[in-house]
């Protein structure tokens, strides 16, 4: 074989490595929601984070806007923080609320904004003060048994 | 008391043995990454390495990866549709060939395809004297022969990795959506959610890269120290597979515990 025509079939080779890698990165991998749109930081606290995580979606309507950039813990405050990275495309009102959801039963956790009916808009560096927390499921459980044991305690209280 | 002094003796020398065997290891790993200036000034050599170690495993490499794509998908939903979630089923052969199966089934095929050929090849020129014969030529055999293989080598892993797991997702495609019938958009979606870029698919070739170093040096270095015999040879090609298939089971583990581990 010449060696111009095994250069071209090494090239072609490699060059096929390359296309798998970019499918991996593009089709299979989450290269493409990687939004290079400017975008500007929004800080929310919550009493409770949940399992919210990094580059998590940020969602107004079910549509994503944005993603949570960081997540930490203010020590003035004992609240948690999260930092959110809005698109510039996309304004809310001053008084919009966050709260964290679950995107299906056991889906992954996602902050949801509902905008409020202020003139004022939400600028870079603004704090959204109206917050909801993660809804903990073994809380939710713990109430709900509290709740109908003493509805119920009277009753089924063992006779003596 | 004989037979046992003679046993515990026995251990040591195989102890010393081996150490000394994985220092030569080494060194011949140094000498190659010292001596690779060759591949700058006569890069067809590599090239030449690269048609026959990659482009003559891609076909085995491209089967092998459809079925487990194939075998993946029927499995995966097997299992998944008993919670009732399917739609995991893109997620589960992304992850499954990205993390783990691309790169060590790749770097398991590549030791038997493309290792015990190296392997065969280096102690025939041993055994047939024609590395004696470049010595006395003035020509240095590690240089001309060794380096152009080892990188040849350390190229076509990632790229034969990569083709695998694109390759085992298409056929994880085509029996979860083409055959079972899993929506497309959410076998699609799930997999674009769950799948990173930095720590799946990067480390995915990382892992591949590693293994290609290991298996392609491990491939020479039996060559290069076989007993110039048709037996030695024959040794040496075993010796090839069954060190190369366990250093990259064993290697994985560390790297998988390096990574994705916390």
């Amino acid at each position: 074989m010449s060696r111009e025509k095994m250069d071209f079939r090494v090239g072609l080779f490699v060059l096929l490595g390359i296309v798998a890698l970019v499918f991996l990165a593009l089709r299979a991998g989450n290269l493409s929601s990687f939004s290079l749109a400017p975008t500007y930081q929004v800080k929310a606290y919550f009493d409770n984070m949940g399992g919210l995580k990094l580059r998590a979606p940020v969602k107004s309507s079910g549509v994503v806007v944005g993603r949570v950039s960081a997540i930490r813990f203010d020590n003035q405050r004992y609240q948690a923080m999260a930092i959110l990275d809005i698109e510039r495309a996309y304004v809310f009102p001053d008084d919009t609320s966050a709260s964290i959801l679950t995107s299906g039963l056991l889906g992954d956790q996602y902050i949801g904004l509902t905008p409020g009916g202020d003139d004022k808009m939400l600028a870079d560096g603004a704090e959204i003060t109206y917050t909801q927390s993660a809804v903990v499921l073994e809380e939710l459980i713990s109430k709900f048994l509290y709740s109908s044991a003493s509805q119920s305690g009277p009753s089924s209280s063992p006779q003596p | 008391m004989m037979p046992f002094s003679r046993a515990i003796a026995r251990l040591g020398a195989i102890t010393q043995g081996s150490i000394i065997g994985l220092g030569a290891f080494i060194r011949l790993l140094g000498t190659l990454l010292a001596r690779s200036g060759i591949v700058f000034r006569r890069p067809g050599l590599v090239s030449q390495q690269v048609h026959f170690l990659g482009n003559h495993s891609l076909l085995i490499i491209a089967v092998s990866g459809l079925f487990v794509g194939f075998v993946l998908g029927l499995q995966g939903y097997y299992t998944l549709s008993r919670y009732g979630s399917e739609q995991a089923l893109g997620l589960l052969v992304a992850l499954s060939l990205t993390r783990e199966l691309g790169p060590v089934v790749t770097a398991l095929l590549f030791a038997g395809r493309a290792g015990t050929s190296l392997t065969a090849e280096i102690g025939l020129m041993r055994a047939g004297e024609q590395i004696a014969a470049m010595e006395v030529m003035a020509v240095d055999p590690l240089r001309r022969v060794l380096v152009p293989r080892f990188w040849g080598g350390v190229i076509a892993m990632p790229v034969l990795a990569a083709v695998f797991s694109m390759v085992g997702i298409i056929g994880g495609w085509i029996v979860g959506v083409l055959m079972i019938g899993v929506d497309p958009g959410i076998f699609w979606a799930q997999m674009q959610d769950g799948v990173d870029v930095i720590d799946d698919v990067a480390n995915g070739v990382i892992k591949s890269v590693v293994f290609g170093i290991t298996v392609t040096l491990i491939a020479l270095y039996a060559g290069w120290t076989a007993k110039p015999t048709p037996e030695g040879v024959s040794r040496a090609t075993t010796r090839t597979v069954v060190l190369g298939s366990l250093a990259v089971l064993g290697l994985d583990f560390i790297l998988t515990a390096l990574m994705f581990g916390n």
